[in-house]
């Protein structure tokens, strides 16, 4: 995947991702309009298909709420980058299928507005103005077996079937 | 080498003599927990995925607390999804309006969750059950909606901290200040992945309120949980309480840590949480100069009878300050009701303050006490990140109950002592 970043800070909270103002629905579509809303009020309107966040430290910190990492994913945005993720937005994340890369390293060379290129099979991290590439580890078996078979739902479905 | 709390219990719900921090493991869940706003994404899941049966109806709970009584046309229609699947699937533990509470003031109060278990829940804040002794995470709608199926959840084994408290409690100081004095030191991500683990002295002393507060701010560490081992005080707590048999866990003397950490509370003077970060902590004599317009004295943190017995002692014959609403919010309706009977809630009522039935409201900016562009309210919940309680151009200070009542006397934030 490849796509332009939008850069923010460390501690991004899920009351920033999505104010707990608009979980009076479970409609992505209506969710996605508000996304990242208390940290960049215009986001929903700037984002295009395909565009990557990037966080810092610990994103995704606060509350359990699902609507975070669904309304990132449903605003098109088609991967998100941090130094590191809270946990339940990164159990979040894997159990829906958002795809998310902890790479501190590329992380501090972006700039916002950079295009970057991710691999999440090598777990790489390509800068398209600089050429650089960043490695980092790829995920544990246990949730590249989750992440394969399209989110968790499907784990469970096939794990079932078994 | 030994295995921690938190190690034995997942060993014990995967069905192994131990388990290693780093380790991948399904584990069995003894209750699985969701609410209005996690629970409709998760009964959606369910059913898209074309399943049928819930593992157990006996081992899920479903607690409309957070936009209840329902706030508006769309928080009726998720309570109406969590009513029908409750009742299509026979679930023993749904409770309506009128009949619960703050999830995590209700849980252990109706002894639905016990020492022992494993607890996933689809609310950060399901880490308060460790106080039980309990093994008990936060996780997301999807997760809940396949243990719902499978009452199995993925889990990695986390690494523990052990936090050290030591010497007597001094006077208005509680679980709250405890919690707060740890996540200042170690930051809103310093447990993140792992396991806190509570003990000390200080800890023996503190009543199962205190500690169920404690607790409930693990994930504000970052933490996959917080636990206190069972004691007498547990043993108590769930005395005509507990609904199933219980099971006490504790550390071994050789469980290894990744770090320890050793305060000394003999001193320690209520603390305070600067917005926007619950690490942002003070002493509340370094913020007494701030004005405030709203308090709120309630939620899974400190909604409970200990919490309004402290209120109420200071807020007794008092005036709540002609610029401040203060909000007092029972957890739960037990709370409610031992609070009526004690005429705590006479007192708030006579101090002008504002009596809610339970419900998280306003701790998520949900409703029962919204606040207005700029305006700052001092609250004993759980977050004060940006917008928490309403306008993202508002602030919330965070404090424990003794604080919350003094200042909304004054009108600024206030050492209780100055009060009473």
């Amino acid at each position: 995947m490849k796509g332009k970043c939008w850069k923010f800070g460390d501690h991004v909270d899920t009351d920033q991702i999505i104010p707990a103002r608009y979980l009076n629905t479970i409609n992505a579509a209506e969710l996605a309009a508000h996304c990242m809303e208390d940290a960049d009020a215009g986001f929903a309107k700037k984002v295009k298909q395909g565009d990557i966040i990037v966080g810092g430290d610990n994103f995704g910190c606060g509350s359990s709420r699902e609507h975070a990492p669904l309304c990132i994913k449903a605003a098109g945005v088609s991967c998100v980058l941090a130094n590191s993720f809270a946990r339940i937005f990164f159990r979040n994340a894997i159990n829906i299928g958002l795809p998310i890369l902890e790479c501190p390293e590329a992380v501090a060379a972006i700039k916002e507005g950079d295009e970057v290129e991710v691999d999440l099979e090598k777990g790489s991290v390509k800068h398209l103005g600089t050429g650089k590439v960043y490695n980092t580890t790829p995920f544990p078996k246990e949730l590249r077996e989750i992440i394969a078979a399209g989110g968790l739902m499907n784990y469970v479905k096939t794990v079932a079937a078994k | 080498m030994g295995m921690t709390i938190t190690e034995k219990i997942i060993a014990a719900h995967c069905g192994r003599e131990r388990v290693k921090p780093g380790e991948f493991v399904y584990a069995n869940v003894d209750i699985a927990l969701g609410n209005d706003i996690t629970a409709p994404l998760a009964i959606q899941e369910f059913e898209a995925a074309g399943l049928k049966r819930v593992f157990d109806p006996e081992r899920i709970a479903l607690i409309p607390d957070h936009f209840t009584p329902n706030k508006d046309i769309k928080s009726a229609q998720q309570c109406q999804v969590l009513r029908r699947f409750a009742h299509a699937h026979g679930l023993k533990h749904y409770y309506d309006a009128g009949r619960c509470g703050v999830e995590h003031a209700f849980l252990p109060e109706q002894g639905i969750v016990v020492p022992g278990d494993l607890v996933i829940g689809a609310d950060s804040h399901t880490c308060t059950y460790g106080a039980l002794g309990a093994f008990a995470t936060g996780v997301g709608s999807t997760d809940l909606a396949a243990v719902m199926a499978t009452g199995k959840v993925w889990l990695r084994v986390p690494s523990s901290l052990k936090f050290n408290y030591n010497g007597a409690m001094p006077k208005w100081i509680g679980g709250k200040d405890l919690v707060l004095l740890a996540i200042g030191k170690i930051g809103v991500d310093g447990a993140r992945y792992q396991s806190m683990e509570i003990c000390g002295e200080a800890i023996e002393f503190l009543n199962m309120d205190e500690r169920l507060a404690l607790c409930n701010m693990a994930i504000e560490a970052g933490a996959k949980n917080g636990i206190i081992a069972p004691d007498q005080t547990t043993v108590d707590y769930e005395e005509n309480r507990a609904q199933r048999p219980f099971k006490k866990y504790a550390s071994d003397p050789n469980a290894a840590y990744t770090k320890t950490y050793d305060f000394d509370v003999s001193n320690l003077e209520p603390l305070v949480a600067l917005p926007h970060l619950p690490e942002n902590v003070k002493p509340v004599r370094e913020c007494k100069d701030i004005r405030i317009d709203q308090v709120v004295i309630g939620s899974c943190t400190n909604g409970r009878i200990t919490d309004l017995r402290t209120a109420a002692q200071i807020l007794d014959g008092r005036k709540v300050a002609p610029s401040v609403r203060l909000i007092v919010i029972p957890a739960t309706q037990e709370i409610y009701l031992q609070a009526m009977r004690e005429g705590l809630l006479e007192i708030f009522v006579n101090a002008e303050a504002v009596v809610s039935t339970p419900t998280c409201g306003p701790c998520l900016g949900g409703h029962m006490g919204i606040l207005a562009e700029g305006e700052r309210a001092l609250s004993t919940t759980n977050r004060n990140f940006v917008g928490r309680m309403g306008h993202p151009k508002s602030e919330v200070y965070l404090c424990n109950p003794a604080v919350a009542a003094a200042s909304a006397i004054t009108g600024h934030i206030t050492h209780p002592d100055e009060v009473l």
